[in-house]
């Protein structure tokens, strides 16, 4: 196999690039495989030899044998465990090819980096350990493979030798394994039995296993024809970043996604829709005559038009769709479960946005391929989802584009990536609701009740006082003329809100409807006082982010769970303990307390005529300032 | 253009795209400059993807004052060719505690003049994205680590924590004062890096050459007598021999290897017949098993 040689000779311009990763479950022996693979392709160095040996010595699992595993387990924590918890990129090259390989583990719980290896990858190998055969993870590895567009998948049936080589053994599995994935559609298939531990079948044909006449796994991954070429689709540039070194340039830096591009060219900008024809392609090596699919290319167009970051170029006579609406495959990553209406940022290519998934149309199960209905998504749950985003978007179905067609979903309290989205297709139905500009406004409206609108959002446990703040509290702007109104939980949970429960997702779309309610009354002019429980700082924050700067006041009505309980004025608590109702906030769902609250009453240490008195002192303050 | 094969381009179009994506996605970036091949790499991509415009960043040398001289030089004399704007910063502190790898040996020198020094440097100017020439193919657990990848307020790196990376889409969020490395060259080789130097012609500091250099043999590894800060231990006497480095890092810190590789060319070739991996040259990389990763978790880059 490649040699020094061959691979000086490599570094030819015919040379292709193949990226494909390796999954199945615990123990069917991913990373001794590629550490098989690099050893006899003969990447593995004097010194890594040495380290490996004395690893093996150390920690071991295979006697005195060189374990290759510890080729590729790079973290100390795994080494110990002897699993892999984490992505591996590693690198190799035959005279043919160069590889990336991604090994990834076989975890349940680490699946996100499993559809994170396959995102990038143009083949997938997928082991089986010949004694367990097809495994529920060998299910979900292969749906996902398929789900993230991968063409060509290898079933490596790996410990042949513990089967004692047998060809009835591979078949059965082999033969099982076609059956799944043609269900699935994953155009291409080819199995192969292997002894990763000795390289039988690795990367040449193994003498054990005389009855099989196909090429050795290394020989697959040498022919296997690499991702599709995007060059002959219609030209697309995601924009970068705007160049302006001087007042007389002026050029738009991308990668070009798909197609080509030559001065002259006539194009669109989305999602503006303004036409422009190109001037110059400019690189650091000179102007280029044509540019395409892949290269990293600066453009010059030759009229003045508005572009920026996030913007798309793309050929004139053939655009991508752009909708703010659209229905996508979701991979939920995060610990913390997708909830319909929570919003999150979203980044698609270069494009910004925020986006909330409007329905969770059915959830996924992998092993059986069944669809099923669900209210959220948690770790390693795969959906389809309608979602809703903050502005138009310009995009590409994935199976037709991957790069205008991906999308992840950024927790906005955490930072978090916790969703990956393959886009399927746009909804249509929001081109038909216009804004509607209305000549009345918000500071007319306003001007015209002498009061500053705002919203005050009472945050706290059942049972903490909110009600009670919050009526005598309207009394008292009442008696002052101001015009007021109550959001209260009990009392929208009997007519807008009849149709929602109390399981999270319910929750979060039980407070974005009030706090989208109580936005429309502050727009009108009112002072809205909002009397709900509001448990997640997600929620409270999405409230939040409604209002314009000032007009929301989150209010901590902080009172003691003992106390509230204690209190129990509806006999709720008392119900809760006895497991009479569920999801019960401070028994068995949590409240998550305000970080940093506009107001923080303590109730126990103040009389509520008293703490009225410090929000009114509050309010005359912001309403001064 | 032309010159390069498919696989370099690729890799280089993925680099470019990443280092746009630092300027476009941070407010105040920096590039480390650590002088060596792949800083040169890095700077050479840097230079190509915000043309005509010259980076939007300034560099950062980390100096440990025990580089070796002609990188020094050979700094000064990029950043001067190339207009550029270059931060050097020593930990002052270090400095006058009198912390060396002589005296101090290589672990304790390089935590306090690398490690704290970086983020030293990092917190004095507020850098929210320090651009590094990392490569995953140097160490295993460099292997696992994301192109773009968060540190805490403490510039701790905690493997448990990463975010998955899908696509081509890069999570660039922070709160406040974390700050995020990103490593463009996640995805080239040892041998990519050489023959990208080789079809670009790239400058490259001439300890990379074979030369007839004055060393000692210590630990089996080839030590140069850079200067005269280098104690000689009874019986060493310095030979002249015909080395080069793969590696450039602290001078009493980087063994060399005996080679007669004079040219880019012979240096590739050479390359592909060796058998050893680049960072046995690195004394630090030795202490003990997994000492990468810990080094990581501390701020190393």
């Amino acid at each position: 196999m490649g040699g020094p040689d061959h691979e000086r000779e490599g570094q030819g311009a015919s040379k292709t690039l193949l990226r494909f990763l390796t999954c199945g479950s615990v123990d069917d022996g991913k990373s001794t495989l590629i550490g098989r693979l690099l050893y006899d392709s003969q990447l593995v160095l004097e010194d890594q030899l040495a380290a490996l040996v004395a690893d093996s010595r150390k920690l071991g699992t295979v006697g005195n044998d060189i374990d290759f595993a510890f080729l590729v387990d790079g973290l100390q924590a795994e080494r110990e465990q002897g699993i892999t918890i984490d992505v591996a990129y590693r690198y190799f090259a035959t005279g043919k090819r160069k590889f990336i390989v991604a090994d990834t583990p076989g975890h349940e719980q680490y699946t996100r980096n499993m559809a994170t290896g396959a995102s990038g990858a143009d083949l997938a190998v997928i082991l089986v350990d010949a004694r367990k055969g097809l495994l529920t993870q060998t299910r979900r590895h292969s749906f996902i493979v398929h789900l993230l567009g991968i063409r060509h998948v290898v079933l490596a049936v790996n410990k042949m030798d513990l089967v004692a080589f047998s060809e009835a053994r591979f078949d059965e599995i082999a033969a099982a394994y076609r059956e799944f994935a043609a269900r699935l559609g994953i155009p291409d298939v080819t199995c192969v039995p292997v002894v990763a531990r000795t390289g039988d079948n690795v990367c040449r044909p193994g003498e054990t296993m005389g009855w099989y006449k196909g090429p050795s796994l290394l020989a697959i991954l040498e022919e296997t024809e690499a991702g599709q070429d995007p060059s002959g689709r219609p030209f697309r540039m995601p924009v970068q970043l705007v160049s302006r070194p001087n007042a007389d340039f002026r050029g738009f830096s991308g990668n070009v996604v798909s197609g080509r591009v030559a001065p002259g060219d006539k194009l669109t900008v989305l999602p503006s829709g303004r036409v422009a024809e190109v001037a110059r392609i400019v690189t650091a090596d000179g102007d280029l005559a044509v540019a395409k699919a892949g290269d990293a290319v600066t453009i010059v167009l030759a009229e003045e038009v508005d572009v920026s970051r996030g913007d798309v170029l793309t050929a004139a006579a053939e655009r991508p769709q752009v909708a703010d609406q659209m229905a996508a495959h979701l991979i939920w990553m995060g610990d913390e479960p997708m909830l319909p209406g929570r919003p999150y940022h979203v980044k698609c290519g270069t494009q910004a946005a925020t986006a909330t998934v409007s329905a969770l149309k059915h959830k996924i199960n992998v092993d059986t391929l069944e669809k099923t209905a669900a209210r959220q998504l948690g770790l390693n749950d795969i959906g389809l989802c309608n979602l809703s985003f903050s502005r138009p978007l310009v995009f590409e179905p994935y199976d037709t584009l991957r790069e205008l067609g991906s999308f992840i979903l950024i927790d906005k309290l955490s930072n978090a990536t916790v969703g990956a989205g393959l886009i399927r297709f746009g909804l249509r139905r929001a081109e038909h609701v216009h804004w509607q500009a209305l000549t009345i406004d918000k500071a007319a409206r306003a001007a015209a009740k002498h009061q500053k609108p705002c919203c005050l959002w009472f945050t706290g446990l059942s049972g903490s006082g909110k009600s009670t703040l919050a009526d005598l509290l309207d009394k008292r702007l009442h008696a002052d003329g101001r015009h007021t109104y109550i959001l209260d939980g009990d009392n929208v949970r009997h007519g807008l809100n009849r149709d929602l429960g109390f399981a999270d997702a319910d929750r979060v779309e039980n407070i974005r409807r009030v706090a989208e309610v109580a936005k429309l009354m502050v727009d009108a002019g009112l002072i809205v006082i909002v009397s709900f429980i509001s448990p997640f700082r997600a929620e409270r924050r999405m409230a939040r982010d409604l209002f314009q700067e000032g007009e929301f006041v989150e209010v901590f009505v902080d009172t003691p769970l003992e106390v509230c309980e204690q209190r129990d004025p509806k006999g709720l608590y008392r119900k809760a303990r006895e497991g009479l109702i569920k999801n019960f906030t401070g028994i068995d769902s949590e409240y998550e307390r305000p970080e940093a609250p506009e107001l923080h009453l303590l109730t126990e240490q103040a009389s509520p005529e008293a703490l009225v008195d410090d929000i009114l002192a509050d309010l005359a303050r912001r309403s001064s300032a | 253009m032309t010159r390069l094969s498919d696989h370099l381009k690729k890799l280089e179009d993925e680099s470019i795209f990443i280092l746009r994506e630092v300027a476009a996605e941070f407010q105040k970036p920096v590039l480390l400059y650590s002088i060596g091949k792949d800083s040169s790499v890095l700077l050479h991509l840097a230079m190509k993807a915000f043309y005509p415009a010259k980076p939007p960043f300034p560099l950062l040398h980390v100096d440990t004052t025990w580089k070796f001289a002609e990188m020094i030089a050979f700094r000064d004399e990029t950043v001067r060719r190339l207009g550029l704007d270059l931060i050097v910063h020593i930990n002052e502190q270090g400095l006058a505690e009198g912390i060396s790898p002589v005296t101090h040996g290589s672990a304790v020198h390089t935590d306090v003049m690398k490690t704290v020094a970086l983020r030293q440097a990092l917190d004095k100017y507020g850098f929210d994205a320090a651009i590094g020439g990392a490569r995953r193919d140097e160490e295993k657990s460099r292997a696992k680590e994301r192109i773009f990848s968060v540190r805490s307020a403490q510039h701790r790196w905690d493997p448990k924590s990463q975010r998955p990376e899908l696509w081509r889409i890069f999570n660039t969020r922070l709160r406040p004062k974390e700050s995020m490395r990103v490593f463009p060259l996640s995805n080239w080789t040892e041998l990519d890096v050489w023959s990208y130097i080789e079809a670009e012609s790239i400058p490259i500091v001439p300890l990379y050459f074979a030369a007839e250099r004055p060393v000692v043999e210590r630990d089996g590894m080839l030590i140069m007598v850079d200067d005269a800060r280098l104690p000689l231990q009874q019986g060493e006497k310095p030979q002249m021999r015909r080395v080069r480095f793969r590696t450039l890092g602290c001078y009493p810190l980087t063994g060399a290897i005996e080679s007669t590789a004079a040219s880019l060319a012979e240096i590739v070739d050479e390359l592909v017949e060796a058998r050893t991996s680049e960072r046995q040259g690195r004394v630090i990389d030795k202490d003990e098993a997994g000492s990468m990763e810990k080094k990581k978790q501390e701020g190393y880059f």
